[in-house]
């Protein structure tokens, strides 16, 4: 199914997630955590091959627009309302070496801040030629890119005014299952980061800072569109079972 | 101060919040036309081998109510215990199965369903035999690193006393939590958040 034959697949374990780094599950200022978080401690094991192989996708499943949210949803000759930007980065792992051929799935919200979902009561208009999902592959440099709209920030019932900084979800397989992240970007500048529970329940000011994507004036279209870097990194692993071989470790 | 060494953080998680599905599985809620079909729906075709099995259950929160929001991913080896990816060296899987499914949670009911077949079993890294597995990965609003955890089998009952991970539980009464309870070829397979019956998750 991969088509990189050149490449001597990882089969190594992953290096061990430094789960301090992450929101921990208990986060108290983000109420619904307080019903939905595990109270004992998760129990740990080495990788066996259940961990460190992973559904992988090929191009076909694909389309033509996938990663263009301005017309994917959009009526022929329409596009969906709001600023346009290109939001690219590429995907690594913990030793900075490209992830190539993984899925990447992202969802937003309109530029209104309005999902299109029932469960969205927010008052914001709907945009008849915006859906908010996309997906890319990572390229064989770990680079992905797509066209979207910037999502509006939105309210949402926390506290009594809590507001989302606009941010673009993002859901990533690896190659193997121990990988598989979702995650949030967000867009510098934005003052609602530092009032977000969610960024919030980030014990360590650089994890906040690297899931905020900077504006990128080199990659931007002159008269169409800005852009936004986001770059991924998830877990490294070995490259191979054996430890004691030096070369490639 | 020594060189720093040249290594990145990992990304940092964050709630995938509860309008998952847009992204996930966007036709499930209505958003037709992005993509012709929703991934991870279909596991397997009718040439793939194996016993066709069914697992379902419900994701329980502190309260003991049904989570109706959250996205479940599973992964598993093929009935001769192989997976289909790169990284499998043991062999080559059965190219009718995938694997890998998705599934939401019911919005009314709150219930999750796969259709799959039972997986044949893999073996730990110092060659004992696990018992046979399905990993899977929850996600939903208010969980805020996806969590992980793994499904036996009830009828397994000798390959799961013998399975390295299950005999790492210090509190036995737990193992339990890990295990679907076979009806026919179904399998019932309850996820508690919290509580007494807290499922056991894993850091893998």
């Amino acid at each position: 199914m991969s088509g990189r034959s050149n490449e001597a697949p990882e089969t190594g374990p992953f290096y061990p997630r430094d789960r301090l780094w992450h929101p921990p599950a208990l986060t108290p200022a983000y109420k619904t955590t307080v019903l939905r978080s595990p109270q004992r401690a998760p129990i740990s094991f080495s990788n066996t091959m259940s961990e460190m192989t992973g559904p992988v996708f090929g191009p076909n499943i694909i389309g033509e627009l996938d990663n263009d949210l301005i017309h994917n949803f959009a009526k022929p000759g329409e596009s969906a309302q709001g600023p346009r930007i290109i939001v690219h980065g590429r995907v690594l792992d913990e030793r900075g070496r490209p992830v190539p051929g993984v899925l990447i799935e992202f969802w937003q919200a309109n530029a209104a801040g309005r999902y299109r979902h029932k469960k969205d009561g927010y008052l914001a208009p709907l945009d008849p030629n915006f859906g908010g999902c996309g997906r890319a592959l990572s390229g064989e440099d770990g680079s992905y890119a797509f066209r979207t709209i910037k999502p509006g920030a939105y309210p949402w019932p926390n506290g009594v005014n809590d507001w989302r900084p606009a941010h673009i979800h993002f859901a990533i397989f690896g190659s193997g299952f121990a990988q598989r992240l979702i995650t949030q970007m967000y867009f510098e500048g934005d003052p609602l980061i530092k009032l977000d529970p969610m960024t919030g329940g980030l014990s360590d000011r650089r994890a906040v800072e690297q899931l905020i994507a900077p504006l990128d004036m080199a990659r931007t279209i002159p008269m169409d569109a800005t852009a936004y870097k986001f770059d991924i990194v998830l877990r490294g692993r070995r490259s191979t079972m054996f430890e004691n071989r030096l070369e490639g470790n | 101060m020594p060189q720093a060494l040249d290594t990145l953080k990992e990304t940092p998680s964050q709630t995938a919040g509860p309008y998952v599905h847009i992204g996930l599985m966007p036709n499930f809620v209505g958003i037709h036309g992005a993509h012709a079909e929703d991934l991870g729906g279909r596991m397997l075709n009718d040439k793939a081998k194996g016993q066709r099995i069914a697992i379902e259950g419900h994701v329980f929160d502190g309260t003991g109510e049904p989570l109706r929001d959250c996205v479940i991913e599973i992964w598993q080896a093929d009935a001769a215990g192989l997976y289909p990816s790169p990284s499998e060296t043991r062999g080559t899987a059965d190219p009718n199965f995938a694997g890998w499914g998705r599934a939401a949670a019911d919005p009314q009911s709150g219930l999750y369903r796969f259709e799959t077949i039972k997986p044949g079993r893999v073996p730990f890294p110092d060659g004992r035999l696990q018992g046979p597995h399905v990993s899977l990965w929850i996600v939903a609003r208010g969980i805020n690193l996806g969590l992980n955890t793994r499904m036996y089998f009830s009828d397994e009952a000798e390959a799961n006393a013998a399975d390295p991970i299950l005999l790492r539980i210090e509190h036995r009464t737990r193992v339990p939590t890990l295990i679907g309870t076979r009806t026919g070829d179904s399998y019932r397979f309850d996820i508690h958040l919290q509580g007494p019956d807290e499922t056991v998750f894993f850091d893998i």
